[in-house]
């Protein structure tokens, strides 16, 4: 297998990496809190309906909250114990959900519905029903319902599955360490969406800045026919699914389609990884790598996370704050949420969180736009994100459209570069959500 | 202690990008070519760089003083403005007329139109073409070099004048001092090897592109050389190239920001434009030079240009344009 570097687009930026705090910690099991703090909506599409009640007895694994509509993944229990109540709690993105607190009994007993598969016997039927038990979805950061993803409609041929194993954004080591330390898990996981979604071709895209990973990953392929590495130049959005796509296979999914309107399927390798472990053990997804990072924290770590342990309970296991906090993010510094409080419980969407000191957030002066067209050259979809950005601004949301707002991927590439410091990025975010509110409004 | 964490929008960290940081690199390029205009004109060419600075980056600050808006000079761009104004005078212009220019680039062409990034001119050349037609003795009465001595040029003369009528020809100065700067001129533009200087360092920092300065000077150089006095292919494109301000005016001048087009093709036909009207003006206007006219008029299509050279974005379907 040649060692090629393949590139996306012209553009794009070079953060500073800052994954040496964390990329050569092996992924270490966290403690499991006393009380878990488990969200009944950890995915984009409908919450679920708890099936349980304060006082019931759980088990670990089992469902506690059930699927309600087609885009939804059911939601289980990551510790056995009993239910001490449902409460709206303050989770990752802002908004309150209804949360199942559950009393750790500490035994981690499993729920019987558990069962583990051959995976070299398991039918696609089979497999798409464990990841749509399993609770299962995208484990990069989108959070999409797997089971969704691998079910194309029919008109859709579907050509070849790619697995992100980028990693771009900066400070995250986590789907570095599962592929060194889990590579049968990444590949088989492929081989079985491969099965599912019935392709002959599939593709991993790793990082240049990650050769143990490749290697490691290139050994657990072995004679295996079908698969390639991709080894990607070290870019910032070089995860971007539409790049991805573009970088490896050389089409363009179309503006406002989807992957699958070119033939592909794009799966963080977390997720194929997490699919070969729920459908070998039966275990569903219940717990995640995390990596825990930052000049602001004691003891930087890969942690492997049950869901619902709170962001304050692992900062203890990672030795504590090392300073007074300036911003604590859950998920990269590019395109991560900063947090207004540390009692935020930790879901499958949650790949880093990392501590900002104080002094490391400096805020910055606004100043006007002069016209430098860095964004320009940035932006790996080509906006002029100077205009949408002024348009949006000054209310033209009309003009924000014509000018293809709804296509940017938000990776904030723009806002990063600019010598102004203009809040690029922010100011497009804000004109795709009314122009997705007024189309919703006039239909 | 949950109260101290800071919220805002991504991304959460920027980069070293500033603009007084861009507009240091510009006036950094600038500096060979003032030490090159120095050494052939004199130290009086640093006493007007100096008025016009200072008279810039003072009528800026009492401007927004006055409006009672952020006092915003040490952002160095009434700096690069006042650099460039001096850049486009003659070494004798007296200092009172340096002054005014920087006034009117000031406080005319940029801070009336809102400042920093809104100006739609490029303020150091609209200045200069007020000044012109003020003041046209005192803008053109041209200084011989010093060091003419170690040279064979005989004339304080620019060498457009000479290249307009081709039977003064053999008056041309040698190509190597024109390059060099040893030849008649405004204070900035003498030098090419000088200015050539700072534009490869501003390539390099990617503070400018290569777009509007090859196809500017590219156009130049093929349209002068095509339409020669003496027929088809008798023209003398690289005189005209190193010569008039054109390396000044394609470098420093034409890539300026808020006037030239953000756009990469947008970028192509400023160039190429500048490029037509600088040739038409030398070939056939009855005026010498042309690049700031033409860089003028093409900061006014700017708006235009950029309208119809959107680029194609990722994924989009041609028949949806």
């Amino acid at each position: 297998m040649g060692f090629e570097l393949f590139s996306f687009f012209k553009g794009g930026v070079h953060p500073p990496g800052n994954k040496h705090f964390t990329e050569d910690k092996p992924i270490e099991k966290a403690k499991v809190p006393a009380l878990v703090y488990i969200p009944l909506q950890q995915h984009i599409g409908a919450p679920c309906e708890p099936t349980v009640k304060p006082g019931d007895q759980v088990k670990m694994g089992q469902v506690i909250g059930q699927q309600k509509g087609h885009v939804c993944a059911p939601i289980h229990s990551s510790v056995s114990g009993k239910v001490k109540s449902i409460i709206p709690f303050a989770t990752a993105h802002g908004s309150k959900i209804q949360t199942i607190v559950i009393e750790n009994d500490g035994l981690d007993t499993p729920a019987e519905s558990i069962i583990g598969r051959n995976v070299d016997e398991v039918s696609a039927q089979e497999i798409l029903d464990t990841v749509l038990n399993a609770g299962i979805v995208g484990l990069g950061n989108a959070t999409f319902p797997t089971h969704v993803k691998l079910s194309p409609p029919a008109d859709k041929v579907i050509e070849a599955v790619i697995l992100n194993g980028a990693e771009c954004e900066p400070y995250l080591t986590a789907d570095h360490r599962l592929m060194v330390e889990e590579p049968d898990a990444v590949v088989g996981g492929l081989r079985l969406i491969m099965r599912v979604l019935d392709v002959e071709t599939g593709y991993i895209g790793i990082e240049d800045n990650k050769p143990d990973a490749i290697a490691a990953i290139e050994k657990a392929i072995g004679d295996y026919p079908n698969i390639t590495i991709k080894t990607l130049k070290t870019k910032y959005p070089q995860g971007c699914e539409r790049n991805l796509i573009e970088t490896i296979t050389g089409r363009q999914v179309p503006s406002g389609g989807l992957p699958m309107d070119v033939g592909i399927i794009v799966n963080n390798v977390t997720t194929a990884a997490q699919i070969y472990k729920s459908v070998s053990t039966g275990m569903p997804l219940i717990e995640r790598t995390v990596t825990i990072t930052g000049r602001g924290i004691n003891n930087p770590r890969n942690l492997l996370v049950r869901f619902g342990t709170l962001v304050s309970d692992v900062i203890e296991e990672c030795g504590g704050l090392s300073c007074e906090p300036g911003k604590i993010i859950i998920g990269g510094p590019m395109m991560g949420v900063a947090q207004h409080t540390m009692d935020i419980p930790i879901t499958k969407g949650v790949s880093g969180i990392v501590f900002m000191p104080r002094d490391e957030v400096k805020e910055e002066e606004i100043l006007p736009c002069i016209r430098c067209a860095k964004c320009i050259q940035v932006c790996p979809i080509r906006l002029m994100p100077l205009s949408i950005s002024a348009h949006s601004l000054r209310g033209e949301y009309d003009t924000c459209e014509t000018l293809h707002a709804l296509d940017c991927v938000e990776c904030g590439a723009c806002s990063y570069i600019c010598p102004s410091k203009r809040p690029l990025q922010e100011s497009i975010k804000l004109a795709k959500q009314v122009i997705i509110d007024r189309r919703r409004n006039e239909n | 202690m949950d109260n101290t964490l800071i919220v805002s929008a991504s991304p959460h960290i920027r980069s070293k990008e500033s603009v007084s940081r861009i507009m240091l690199d510009v006036i950094l390029a600038l500096i060979p070519a003032a030490i090159a205009a120095v050494i052939i004109f004199g130290w009086r060419v640093l006493l007007v760089i100096v008025v016009s600075v200072l008279g810039a980056v003072i009528t800026e600050a009492i401007i927004q003083k006055l409006m009672k808006k952020p006092v915003t000079i040490k952002d160095l761009s009434a700096v690069v403005t006042g650099i460039l104004l001096a850049y486009n005078m003659p070494p004798t212009i007296p200092l009172w007329i340096v002054l005014i220019g920087s006034i009117i680039a000031i406080a005319l062409v940029k801070q009336a139109f809102g400042g920093l990034g809104q100006n739609f001119m490029n303020p150091a050349l609209a200045a200069r073409a007020i000044l012109f037609a003020a003041w046209p003795v005192e803008m053109t009465n041209w200084q011989r070099p010093l060091i003419d001595a170690f040279s064979n040029a005989t004339s304080s003369a620019t060498p457009l004048p000479i290249l307009k009528d081709g039977e003064t020809w053999a008056k041309l100065p040698p190509l190597w001092d024109v390059f060099v700067g040893k030849i008649g001129g405004s204070i900035g533009e003498i030098s090419a090897l000088a200015l050539l200087l700072g534009a490869a360092y501003l390539l390099i920092r990617g503070v400018i592109n290569w777009r509007i300065p090859l196809t500017y000077i590219g156009t130049v150089g093929l349209l002068t050389w095509i339409f020669g006095t003496d027929g088809f292919f008798t023209g003398r494109g690289l005189y005209h190239i190193f010569s008039g301000g054109l390396i000044l005016g394609a470098f420093f001048m034409a890539t300026d920001y808020p006037t030239s087009p953000v756009t990469p093709i947008g970028q192509i036909i400023m160039g190429i434009g500048c490029g037509i009207i600088t040739s038409v003006i030398r070939l056939v206007g009855g005026y010498p030079g042309g690049v700031s006219y033409s860089i003028l008029i093409m900061n006014v299509a700017t708006p235009l240009i950029e309208r119809y050279t959107r680029p194609r974005i990722y994924g989009e379907v041609k028949n949806n344009v």
